[in-house]
């Protein structure tokens, strides 16, 4: 009886009501559909100037789209374990696509390291240091960032700004800039990475301070404690699981950012990777990028799971 | 009656006595944070060790590092004084001084007499040897036809124009005067007196100051002025580097017709001059100039930065409209099959360790560089780390809507719907944003690998360790459109979510 009610007739105010909603309905289609409009002529006027200003014309290089799977193709596929253990190729005509062993690190007269191991461990080390850097200097400015526990607003608003501008500076111009001063070597990349980790840290731990419960904190203040002694034991203890979780979820971020730095003349694994590449060095190139997918799963999959031991399963996001 | 809650000390004491695990903290917990410490300062003294980095810290020169850093900001101008063995003098500005081609700033100030003298003119340089600008042989070509027909050297008696005297002033308190082989040179209150000898070289009078070095007697000396610039004594050459803030010629270039000139000039010329270019207007002819300004590159910037934001944006667009079917088959509470979760999660998995430089070494392989390899390569990267959060957030979706539109009987599509959809729509748009923004700063990397945008110009402006007021150019730019993009994603974010996440 109430469907056919609302089928037949309405009542005056039911009228109403009706008409608003259809008008509200038509309204927010109008929005959407103009919000999508908008899109699409953003999206073809992108792709034609990306298109235009390209070196090759997407259409043209489309049928050589997949040339470098068969870039990828090495002359036999043991070649592929000889380039990453650097062992001896049977093919070797003193060029430099086959001559592996060059480059090893020799820790005695007989035991070796392979260089791609050691390029994918300095890569490593340039990630572990410049998160642990990160999180030394994220740490001490958060709290000053955070507004419960900084009334100063000036105090708060340099903090804010000081990790805003290192976050958002481009990296590649930190590493361009110490590469011109330092000499060459994974130095000014792990300067790089470290400066935009304190900015990208900083924002996040500041985030979760002023989230933290401030019941600890009012205990302590009617204790007596400075300002010191109220972060130190009524803030950290809450706040720890939680940096630590983004120090995990940074330090996954940063071997990515360190092979990138190291692509552009920043030492680490980045470099050979693009020489091979560059070069068609098939076999040295597929060793590298197994090499790099395996310690880029591994680094992920450690951290996931010392996450999921520190906070649980609800921080469990990804964040860049 | 009141109860007093307050303990006195012995009371406090004694109930520490019975529960000592509530005052001192276990053991092994002490321990354990004691160790996480000592570990990680262990790992920080081996990686000290293992990049050497005090070594190549000491290394390194800093003092190479104030200059460049100062040319962020200021610029400087580099004329020449050289001076011959008769003690006459030249001032030369270099082929692409900042002051244009014919120099005659008012912090130089130059005396000249007429002189007659005998020079050897060597057979090839003759043209070379009076120094001609390049617009007066441009308008009169055949001056110089004349000599060239001879080709033997000889000796010749002409009478020339000469400097005898040169003051460079470079501020109120700061400046070096040359005058017959003697260089006076003054720096806040104190004059250094030097002596140009051919066959002795160069000799101060008296102590040095502070701010002078010799390496050793009789050669060059280095006079520092801090940021008002510096300037190289030698015995046939002085060279000065004076320091100016700001950007040179940032709107023109030195060819323009429209250098040096001040804006009120320039708005006139362009309103009501007569036209410098018959072919077009001055107006068209400024915009032109402006554009293509040698030093600047401002149209190349400008492309090049667009093709960043495209490459972000697109990259970003794309992956997420490729995630979002794939993420329902990725749900394992909304497509059933235990396989075909696995098979997505993992193809997912693929695409976002597979990294984003890997991706775009291959696609500048295959387009050729340029914003089509950077893009693809955000694409390939982004869909797959879209995927996992799109298909973590349906997971942790509330089934009570979809059970309810089951419930009336709706078909599977239309479940997902009206009973998924508008919980998770808001998420996926927050997320999509999000990346978009972070892209926008990637893509300035990865283009310094070849992948299209403003990271390869960034990069090839910073190899040449001379252009640094372009790199800050640019970085200002890559800072402005950071900052804007950043406030519009999290405007539109705090709109969808109805709250402030990032």
């Amino acid at each position: 009886m109430a469907t056919s009610a609302l089928s037949t007739t309405l009542s005056d105010n039911g009228a109403v009501v009706e008409r608003h909603w259809q008008e509200l309905n038509l309204r927010r289609r109008t929005y959407t559909f103009l919000g999508l409009a908008l899109l699409a002529v953003a999206l073809s006027g992108s792709l034609w100037f990306a298109n235009a200003t390209n070196a090759g014309k997407f259409f043209d290089r489309l049928p050589y789209f997949f040339d470098f799977v068969s870039d990828l193709v090495p002359r036999d596929g043991a070649e592929i374990g000889r380039a990453m253990f650097d062992l001896p190729s049977p093919y070797d005509d003193g060029s430099l696509k086959y001559n592996y062993p060059e480059g090893r690190m020799y820790l005695t007269d007989s035991i070796y390291v392979p260089e791609y191991f050691y390029k994918m461990l300095e890569t490593l080390n340039i990630a572990i240091f410049s998160t642990i850097f990160g999180m030394f200097f994220g740490f001490i400015l958060c709290f000053f960032a955070a507004r419960n526990l900084m009334p100063n607003p000036w105090v708060r608003g340099l903090a804010r700004r000081i990790m805003e501008i290192l976050r958002a500076f481009p990296e590649v111009v930190i590493a361009g800039f110490f590469l011109a001063i330092l000499s060459l070597g994974p130095i000014p990349a792990m300067i790089a990475v470290s400066i935009h980790t304190v900015g990208a840290l900083g924002k996040l731990f500041f985030e979760v301070v002023e989230n933290a419960d401030m019941k600890p904190d009012e205990g302590l203040r009617a204790a007596g404690g400075n300002w010191f002694e109220r972060v130190w034991f009524g803030i950290v203890p809450q706040v720890l699981p939680n940096f630590m979780s983004y120090f995990l979820l940074r330090l996954e971020i940063n071997v990515r950012a360190s092979t990138i730095i190291g692509a552009v003349g920043g030492g680490g694994i980045g470099e050979p990777l693009r020489l091979s590449i560059s070069q068609g060095h098939e076999a040295k190139t597929l060793a590298i990028i197994i090499l790099l997918f395996a310690t880029i799963i591994a680094v992920d999959q450690f951290s996931a799971w010392l996450r999921r031991r520190l906070v649980g399963d609800q921080a469990f996001q990804l964040a860049q | 009656m009141t109860v007093n809650s307050m303990m006195n000390t012995a009371q406090m004491d004694a109930i520490a006595a019975r529960h000592p695990h509530l005052v001192k903290g276990s053991a092994n917990k002490r321990i354990r944070s004691i160790l996480v410490f000592a570990g990680i300062g262990l790992y920080m003294i081996y990686s000290w060790w293992f990049f050497s980095i005090g070594q190549v810290l000491t290394n390194a020169n800093w003092g190479i590092a104030g200059t460049y850093l100062a040319d962020w900001v200021s610029y400087e101008v580099r004329p020449d004084i050289k001076i011959a063995a008769d003690g006459t003098m030249q001032v030369v500005y270099p082929r692409y001084s900042p002051l244009g081609p014919d120099a005659k700033p008012e912090w130089v100030k130059i005396e000249t007499k007429m002189v007659e003298r005998t020079i050897d003119v060597p057979a090839a340089a003759q043209q070379a040897a009076p120094k001609k600008s390049s617009s007066f042989s441009f308008m009169a070509p055949n001056a110089a036809v004349g000599g060239s027909a001879d080709a033997r050297a000889r000796t010749e008696t002409r009478t020339e124009e000469v400097v005898s005297r040169a003051t460079v002033n470079f501020n109120s308190t700061t400046s070096i005067d040359v005058i017959d082989g003697k260089v006076a040179a003054t720096h806040g209150g104190e004059t250094l007196l030097i002596d140009l000898e051919h066959s002795t070289g160069v000799t101060p009078e008296g102590a040095l100051p502070e701010w002078a070095t010799q390496k050793r007697p009789g050669e060059k000396i280095t006079l520092a002025f801090g940021m008002t610039g510096w300037a190289d004594v030698d015995k046939e050459k002085i060279s000065i580097h004076n320091r100016f803030p700001g950007w040179a010629n940032f709107i023109f270039d030195t060819n323009s017709p429209f250098f040096n000139k001040s804006l009120s000039e320039v708005v006139s010329l362009i309103t009501s001059g007569d036209r410098i270019d018959p072919s077009r207007s001055n107006l068209s002819l400024a915009w032109n100039n402006i554009l293509y300004n040698s030093e600047w590159q401002h149209l190349d910037v400008w492309t090049k930065l667009l093709q960043t934001i495209v490459m972000a944006f697109v990259g970003t667009l794309f992956a997420s409209i490729i995630a979002f079917p794939l993420c329902f088959l990725a749900a394992r509470n909304i497509t059933r099959n235990g396989l075909l979760n696995q098979i997505v999660k993992r193809f997912f998995d693929f695409l976002r360790s597979v990294d984003m430089l890997i991706w775009a070494l291959f696609f500048t392989r295959a387009f050729g560089p340029g914003p089509l390899a950077g893009m693809s390569a955000i694409f390939f990267t982004d869909t797959g780390t879209l995927g996992k959060l799109y298909a973590e957030a349906l997971e942790n979706i509330d089934d009570k809507q979809r059970e309810g539109v089951k419930s009336v009987g709706a078909t599977p599509l239309t479940v997902q719907r009206f009973g998924v959809l508008p919980q998770v729509l808001p998420v996926f748009a927050s997320q999509a944003l999000y990346f978009w923004e972070s892209n926008t700063r990637s893509a300035t990397i990865i283009g310094a690998v070849g992948a299209g945008g403003i990271g390869l110009k960034l990069w090839e402006a910073m190899r040449t360790n001379s252009d640094w007021e372009n790199v800050c150019y640019m970085v200002i730019l890559i800072l402005i459109v950071v900052f804007i993009f950043d406030s519009a994603s999290n405007f539109l974010r705090s709109r969808l979510i109805g709250q402030k996440t990032h």
